[in-house]
């Protein structure tokens, strides 16, 4: 009888080592999802604290970005002077940090609107057959035409300025959204279960919001933090040659065009705003490769 | 008892292969051609056939998920061509469909409770979320779930068991007709049965009947009332189950059982093994479809197309050899 009862004492051979199988530490829920999902964080501290540092701009120690004095031009980076003086004498470090207010305003808004953009055409043009050949000849041709020479042709209608990058950003970056949700509508509407919840008795826009754009999502995402990431780097780059914001605005991209003819001598004007472009960049990046895991609800699961 | 349910007179439909803005509309699959059928209240008619014979399509079709090119389909006396949306609607409420693919066949966003609920919602069956989830709830032990199982999601079950969630949300609406497109296909073998019998205890229970889309003669012969053998867009021959196994009229049908095997291995059968794959649909043969293939084919084969014709005991046969099959 006592051989069968596996807690008798018969049985408490060694009753003080301990459990095979450790019970894991009870931890908080933030614990587990760092644990769980350390590039979303990674992602995300990296660009909460760009925004952090764009936000508090005027409290981190910088003064007017657009004071010049001549007299202390082109000065090494110093204790006066945390990132050196440009050839105008404009204190490198103040114009980094609010150059990231342009910067990340560009990203976001593009992001957005981009995929807002994006979204609607894609799931038309996936799901109204008729309209499908006529919307795509467009985005291709919208796709043929650079952003750099959308921003050149805006900037000689109107005075560049922030929202004109933005408008040239976002024309030459939904396509690319549009042709994704296209691609991916066109696939998801043969699954069987768009067939199943036709049978049920859905029309086609509880299937369009309820059943593919939910499936369409993961990509979308993704592709929205990328092209927020490289609108960063387009507004850098529009800004460097010259045709997007102004010279009044600080953003990373013209802080480098000034510091580039000094670029072999004064190597750190162009290195400190590369440096938050790039801690940026990653961010985004990061952040959305973390949400595409999490968002898959078959990885997420994994404990 | 028999009050026809399901009415298909000479449906056809083709899909057009090309196409596009510039493309010109070059060529036709005749994925149906002509098919008539009817389903009774409660029975189970099952279409058999091989692959791209065209009976998914007549599914599709009898569902009202794809448009036909020809013929009429008609549900309790409504003809699909007669009716606009609203009235399709209340069509689907007694039309429902499990499909061969438990994994694509329900939505993986969302979760068991949302996809049994789906129907009840869309036809307004029942009002408030806590009556719906109890129905849902009630639906799920009736096809053999845990009552929890309500909020998990489909990729947390098996094969089986997703596809008995796909059976619970045909049964959600109160469906008079199930359409089984392959519905145990894809199922082991232990699980297929257990399918087959809850399908089979479902019908006793509700009256339903079953339009039983399927390859495997085991299971046909096991849950179908009648049969109906398709070929490359026709029906070659349609009876009761138990004459139309024990004595198959036409040279296909013959084919089509003996290439089914016997768990026996001292069985040794003469097997009508057929030459040659499945013509074309884009460009069917002319007379009989089947001639290519049939050991029996004639002269008149390849230039008259059979009709389908009484052969007795209640059954139709598309041959021109009229003689029951040799016993």
């Amino acid at each position: 009888m006592t051989a069968t009862a596996p807690d008798g004492e018969g049985f408490a051979i060694a009753p003080d080592l301990p459990p095979l199988i450790a019970e894991p530490p009870r931890r908080g829920r933030v614990a587990t999802f760092v644990r769980r999902h350390p590039t979303i964080v990674l992602g995300a501290a990296l660009l909460g604290l760009m925004v952090l540092i764009a936000v508090c701009a005027p409290w981190l120690g910088t003064g007017d970005p657009q004071a010049l004095s001549p007299a202390k031009r082109i000065r090494a980076p110093s204790a006066e002077f945390w990132f050196g003086t440009d050839s105008l004498g404009r204190d490198v470090y103040s114009r980094v940090i609010y150059g990231a207010r342009t910067s990340l305003l560009v990203g976001i808004v593009v992001a957005l609107a981009a995929t807002v953009a994006g979204v609607a055409v894609g799931l038309v043009s996936g799901f109204v057959r008729w309209l499908d050949p006529i919307v795509m000849r467009v985005i291709d041709g919208l796709m043929a035409i650079p952003s750099v020479l959308i921003a050149i042709a805006l900037l000689g209608i109107a005075r560049g300025s922030v929202v004109n990058v933005i408008v040239a950003i976002t024309l030459a970056e939904f396509p690319r959204v549009a042709r994704l949700v296209r691609g991916v509508v066109l696939s998801l509407r043969e699954q069987p279960y768009v067939d199943a919840a036709l049978a049920c008795g859905s029309g086609g826009g509880r299937i369009m919001l309820r059943h593919i754009l939910p499936n369409a999502l993961d990509p979308i995402i993704v592709q929205a933090t990328y092209i927020g990431a490289s609108a960063v780097i387009a507004e850098a780059v529009l800004s460097f040659i010259g045709v997007g914001t102004p010279p009044t605005v600080p953003s990373w991209g013209n802080i480098m065009a000034e510091g580039r003819a000094l670029w072999q001598v004064k190597p750190y004007i162009v290195f400190f705003p590369a440096v938050f472009l790039c801690i940026t960049v990653l961010g985004v990046n990061l952040l959305g490769d973390g949400l595409r895991d999490m968002l898959d609800p078959r990885v997420a699961k994994r404990a | 008892m028999s009050t026809t349910l399901l009415d298909v007179r000479d449906l056809v439909k083709h899909y057009p292969v090309g196409g596009g803005l510039f493309g010109r509309r070059a060529e036709t699959v005749h994925a149906v051609d002509g098919v008539s059928f009817g389903v009774d209240a409660g029975e189970t008619l099952a279409i058999v056939g091989e692959s791209g014979c065209g009976k998914s399509t007549v599914g599709k079709v009898v569902l009202g998920l794809a448009p036909p090119t020809a013929g009429r389909v008609s549900f309790g006396g409504t003809d699909y061509a007669d009716i606009g949306a609203a009235d399709m609607k209340r069509v689907r409420r007694r039309l429902q469909v499990v499909f061969q693919d438990p994994f694509s066949s329900m939505n993986p966003r969302m979760k068991v409770r949302d996809i049994v609920a789906e129907p009840l919602e869309n036809f307004g069956v029942i009002d408030g979320r806590s009556a719906i989830t109890d129905r849902v709830r009630d639906l799920l032990v009736r096809v053999g779930l845990p009552a929890d199982a309500l909020n998990r999601f489909p990729h947390e079950f098996s094969g089986g068991q997703r596809q008995r969630i796909c059976i619970a949300r045909a049964l959600a609406p109160g469906a008079d007709l199930i359409v089984c497109d392959e519905a145990v296909s894809a199922l082991d073998v232990s699980v297929k049965a257990q399918i087959v019998n809850l399908l089979l205890d479902l019908q006793a229970e509700y009256g339903l009947a079953l339009l039983f889309i399927s390859h495997d003669i085991a299971v046909v012969e096991h849950m179908a009332h009648r049969v109906a053998v398709m070929y490359l867009g026709k029906i070659m021959e349609i009876g009761d189950r138990d004459v139309l196994f024990a004595q198959p009229a036409h040279p296909y049908t013959r084919a089509l059982l003996s290439a089914v095997p016997v768990p026996d291995p001292a069985v040794r059968r003469g097997r009508a093994a057929l030459a040659g794959d499945l013509p074309s649909p884009i460009d069917p043969p002319r007379g009989c479809r089947f001639h290519t293939r049939c050991p029996l084919a004639f002269d008149r084969c390849r230039v008259d197309e059979p009709a389908l014709r009484a052969v007795g005991s209640g059954r139709l046969a598309a041959c021109h050899l009229d003689q029951p099959a040799d016993a």
